[in-house]
């Protein structure tokens, strides 16, 4: 049996790179004749799950074992084949070769930035050394002896050289964690004030000093601290524009997904529109819902259904008028008493009850499977040797009794893409390693997590552009839109200026808290 | 035009005379009432105007002096023996209706009926 099943998954490899659909369907009715697991097979150890490759063009091995892209994994599993519906469109090759030529540019333009930053720093760092250290050099004899103020120079030009160098490492020596499409512009202010700076210094100190061979060494040495003096005032500088000038809020962005609709509200404060995209796609990916393009072909059908059966006929001439034609088409269509709202009504209903229907027998499937672990304590551990598991095996052993309920609820909510059959058994041993229970094992599945939670070849979102009105690098204004595109949809961002809040205060003595009685009583007379 | 502005002053208000009953050491007058300016006007059940603090008859006893008299229920008693009833405490106007001494009190009363069936037929 298994070696049919083998022939089936190399089969199954082949008609994955041909992309056919109808050898595809015939793999699933083939695929149900083979034997269904039973709770007796648990004890079998090993699974085998043989999967074709998901991106072939990309010729990445790596990737084989790990892509399983199995959809019958609840009926077979103990001993699967793999068959992908996967196919490479168009649009896939468009998008890797895109990424290829994309990354070439940007890196040589972010290498550039860095090492001309590097550059300068070094030789800012070396600046005030070489201002001290030079006449030592240069015209020793000649110099005045270095007494004891101007010793203890020495020491504040060294401790203020070590703090200006700590400051510099923690502000600037980070990893850039994203490209963006211009400079910043205030690092390249500072970049140039800097320069501008030890410019100024050297040329004085290259025409005062070194031409005319000054022998006050106090004097030059406490220029160098005046150096070092005003590279620190310049870090600090540094650090209000780049750091804090933008923590205080100033605007909310509010993000809407365009397919769906999701949205969220952020807040910011002064940054120019790349920085605030930057800051909205850090969060998109861990505060919206995965994108999941199955869920929207439901909307897609029904559009196509409004204006489906309706033609234009042109009975008086052979004058081709397009706008008039759609025009009639919309009016035609709007004035139609169709049904589909009914429709809808109905479907959603059913939909929402066959979901709670699946998610019911999810949750007592998987409750049933854990009860059937037990976490051994130490003491036990050395009684009884023969029957330990390890977490992954306990995950392989319990899987069987909840992987048909899953796998319907998957189908049911249309998440099967995201969860292989691979992830859902890591993530389980992971949970019976943290003892944790089976609402915190579901919690997974049971609702759409934020992209982050899922394979990275799933995402749909990785290279984004950035569409504005306004110059990338200008600051945020209200009322500014711009639009964060990527292949598959985009985010539309909406700036508004939080608005200025008047508060006033009002003194309330703790003493003129008073009550009365408020009475209506009745008399008979 | 003249007489019917006369008579909606004349019949506004209604005066009625009630004969206390005896019960054992007590005299009843067979009503209850409800009011006064130290009370919540606004649940007054009866008042059209809720900053009203007058004093109301809020439940007539069947068979009672009162009704016999023809006193209703959400009448205004506006006074009783003469003495003025619109500005008095709860307990002020009980004490003025119980008086031991008194067989008979005599009522001046208003009635939104009355009041409606006075517009009605000035209008008319």
């Amino acid at each position: 049996m298994s070696a049919a099943m083998d022939t089936e998954s190399t089969y199954s490899g082949y008609s994955h790179y041909s992309g056919h659909s109808k050898k595809a369907h015939r793999q699933g009715r083939d695929r149900h004749k083979s034997p269904r697991s039973k709770d007796g097979s648990r004890s079998e150890k090993s699974v085998t799950i043989q999967t074709p490759p998901a991106e072939p063009l990309l010729g990445n091995d790596a990737s084989r074992a790990e892509e399983g892209q199995d959809d019958n994994w609840g009926e077979t599993t103990t001993a699967i084949t793999g068959t992908s519906e996967h196919s490479i469109s168009q649009e896939d090759i468009a998008r890797i070769s895109k990424d290829l030529e994309d990354s070439v540019g940007l890196d040589c333009k972010r290498y550039l930035g860095l090492t001309v930053a590097a550059v300068l720093g070094l030789l800012v760092f070396l600046t005030p050394i070489a201002f001290i250290l030079l006449p030592q050099i240069l015209w020793r004899d000649h110099l005045e002896p270095c007494g004891t103020v101007c010793e203890g120079l020495f020491i504040s030009v060294a401790f203020k050289l070590l703090i200006l160098l700590i400051g510099t490492w923690a502000l600037f020596f980070r990893q850039p964690k994203a490209d963006i499409p211009r400079v910043f512009v205030f690092r390249a202010l500072l970049l140039v004030l800097i320069f501008l700076f030890v410019f100024s210094y050297w040329l004085f100190y290259g025409v005062r000093i070194l031409d005319s061979k000054d022998t006050n060494y106090q004097g030059i040495v406490q220029y160098a601290v005046s150096l070092v003096d005003a590279l620190l005032f310049i870090h600090y500088l540094a650090i209000v524009l780049l750091e804090l000038r933008q923590l205080q809020p100033m605007f909310t962005v509010k993000v809407v997904r365009s397919t769906d609709g999701e949205s969220r509200y952020y807040s910011l404060g002064h940054l120019s529109i790349q920085r605030a995209a930057l800051v909205v796609l850090e969060n998109y990916y861990k505060d919206f819902t995965v994108y999941n393009p199955a869920l929207l072909t439901a909307s897609k059908s029904r559009a196509a259904k409004h204006m489906a059966g309706l033609k234009v006929y042109n009975v008086d001439g052979p004058g081709n008028n397009a706008s008039g034609q759609s025009r009639a088409m919309i009016a035609a269509a709007a004035r139609r008493r169709d049904s589909s709202h009914n429709e809808l009504y109905y479907e959603e209903a059913d939909h929402e009850r066959r979901v709670k229907k699946r998610r019911a027998r999810l949750v007592v499937a998987v409750e049933e499977a854990f009860t059937h672990i037990k976490r051994l304590q130490a003491e036990e551990q050395q009684k009884a040797p023969g029957e330990m598991m390890d977490p992954r095996e306990a995950a392989q052993a319990i899987f069987p009794s909840m992987a048909r309920a899953l796998q319907k609820y998957l189908r049911t909510t249309r998440q099967q893409q995201y969860h292989s059959m691979e992830s859902i058994l890591q993530h389980l041993s992971f949970c019976i390693t943290n003892n944790m229970t089976p609402k915190a094992f579901l919690e997974r599945y049971l609702n759409p997590g934020p992209t982050l939670q899922y394979d990275r070849n799933r995402w749909f979102s990785k290279q984004w552009t950035l569409v504005s009105e306004e110059a990338v690098t200008s600051g945020l204004q209200d009322g500014i839109v711009f639009v964060l595109k990527c292949l598959d949809f985009s985010l539309v961002v909406n700036v508004k200026k939080i608005p200025f809040i008047k508060l006033s205060e009002e003194f309330i003595d703790p003493k003129s808290h008073k009550f009365v009685l408020r009475l209506q009583s009745e008399t008979s007379v | 035009p003249v007489v019917t502005i006369l008579s909606y002053f004349t019949f506004f208000q209604q005066r009625i005379e009630i004969h206390k009953l005896r019960q054992g050491d007590n005299l009843i007058l067979g009503f209850s009432i409800g009011g006064g300016i130290d009370q919540d006007p606004t649940q007054n059940p009866f008042s059209e105007d809720k900053t009203d603090k007058g004093i109301y008859v809020t439940r007539v006893t069947e068979g009672g002096p009162a009704e016999v008299a023809g006193l209703q229920i959400g009448d205004k008693i506006m006074q009783v023996n003469g003495w003025d009833m619109t500005m008095v405490t709860h307990d002020q106007a009980r004490k003025r209706l119980t008086k031991r001494n008194e067989e008979v009190v005599r009522l001046l009363v208003t009635r939104q009926s009355l009041q409606k069936a006075v517009q009605q037929s000035m209008m008319s």
